[in-house]
């Protein structure tokens, strides 16, 4: 079955990585559905189809009955809610090396709170607790691109950089 | 197994301990009627059809998923029984868009069978009028959401009966739909077999065999129980 998954769009994604050591930790028991979702809705702030496919491959479930959970809850989004988004990773070795301020500054400087979308609906702002990447800490990711270690003046730089890059191409 | 004693409908019945209110009245030939219950499938108690009333109980109860006790006092039929039910056939038909005179299964269908067996005769409920989509992008086989019910027979069997759990349900209350694997189009689903089991147990046009004209579909249900029959004996010589 899992030829069919195409997993190749997600491989080596940080954020990918922590919904597989969650996977990993509960076992892959199929009853840990709704953690694994969690975890992952977490991490990518929205559930895109690969990643549920590859959730289901991994859980030994059946396609439309994850679809059916992650579209019965309304914690679960599967559409990205921004036209980018922004994840900073607040594990602990993130955390200790200032990634708060970095969530600070982005929330004060955007403003957006952080699991929220910008007024102006361009992005999304999310922590996660520990994308697994504590050498680049305090790390971030900005779409599906890793950065680390990061400084709050570097992070908004970067995402304003992506803001205005996306309003020269509209 | 023990027996029970059980007043149905101011009769006194024995039914065997465990049994569901449905299937004892059935085993008495007394007739409930129900849509989302099948036999050979888990019951699920979804549709409600199947309520009774049962003396002590402040609510009515569906009979397909309440078990007989010692000394129930059971009425399957009652004015205000009869009113709810249709009640709830009426908020079938007003949800989606159930077009018997063109539909594949005008004159076969368990949805417009209840209706003229309750006398639905108009619904006093706005009509939704939402304009749902079907999906005819299997070779053999079509889904028109507008006439599903949401009685999950297909779900039940492709998962228990076929084991292949193509369908599922997305979303909740009036948005949920019947979906294939991740809500693709049914024809590029990859767990389907094209076995058609879903399309035979299904009790309207929702699911139907392309091709068929208005009336022509007719539903074999006999398969389902000849099939759990062979597998217990299959199952009974390997153990
Ligand atoms: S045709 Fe068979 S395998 Fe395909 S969805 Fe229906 S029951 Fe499932
Ligand atoms: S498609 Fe048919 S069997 Fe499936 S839920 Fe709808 S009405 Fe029931
Ligand atoms: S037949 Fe009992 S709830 Fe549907």
């Amino acid at each position: 079955m899992s030829e069919h998954h195409e997993h190749t769009v997600l491989a080596d994604d940080p954020r990918l990585k922590l919904v597989d050591r969650a996977m990993k930790r509960l076992q892959y028991q199929p009853d840990a559905l709704i953690e694994v979702l969690h975890t992952a809705q977490e991490s990518f702030g929205f559930l895109s189809r690969e990643l549920l496919a590859h959730v289901a491959a991994c859980l030994k479930l059946p396609e439309s009955q994850v679809f059916g959970v992650a579209t019965f809850y309304h914690f679960f989004t599967l559409r990205p809610k921004g036209e980018h988004s922004c994840i900073v990773c607040t594990g602990t070795a993130c955390y200790v090396k200032g990634s708060g301020e970095i969530v600070h500054r982005l929330e004060k400087e955007l403003q957006v709170r952080a699991g929220q979308t910008t007024a102006d609906g361009k992005l999304s702002l999310g922590t996660a607790r520990c994308l697994g990447n504590c050498s680049l800490a305090p790390m971030l990711t900005i779409d599906d691109q890793v950065f680390g270690p990061e400084t709050p003046i570097g992070a908004e730089t970067k995402v304003r950089q992506l803001l205005e890059g996306s309003d020269d191409k509209s | 197994m023990s027996a029970i004693t059980l007043t149905l409908n101011e009769e006194l019945v024995t039914a065997r301990q465990g049994q569901t209110i449905l299937e004892v009245a059935r085993e008495h030939s007394i007739h409930i009627p129900t849509l989302c219950y099948l036999e050979g499938l888990e019951e699920m108690g979804g549709c409600r059809l199947c309520m009774v009333e049962v003396q002590g109980s402040a609510r009515p109860v569906p009979a397909c998923i309440t078990k007989a006790q010692e000394g129930m006092v059971v009425a399957t039929d009652s004015e205000t029984i009869t009113e709810y039910r249709r009640m709830i056939v009426e908020l079938l038909l007003a949800e989606r868009n159930h077009t018997c005179a063109v539909c594949v299964q005008n004159g076969s269908c368990e949805l417009q069978t209840l209706a003229a067996r309750l006398g639905v005769d108009h619904v006093r409920f706005d009509y939704l009028h939402q304009q749902l989509s079907m999906d005819a992008s299997r070779e053999r086989f079509a889904l028109d959401h507008n006439r599903c019910v949401l009685c999950l027979r297909c779900v039940r069997t492709c998962d228990a009966v076929e084991g292949a759990h193509t369908w599922d349900v997305r979303g909740r209350g009036v948005t949920s739909r019947i979906v294939a694997d991740l809500d693709r189009p049914w024809g590029e689903s990859v767990s389907c077999t094209d076995c058609g089991k879903c399309v035979q147990l299904c009790p309207t046009g929702a699911l139907f065999r392309k091709g068929a004209t208005v009336g022509e579909m007719v539903k074999e249900r006999e398969f389902l129980m000849r099939l759990l029959e062979r597998r217990r004996a299959i199952q009974g010589r390997q153990s």
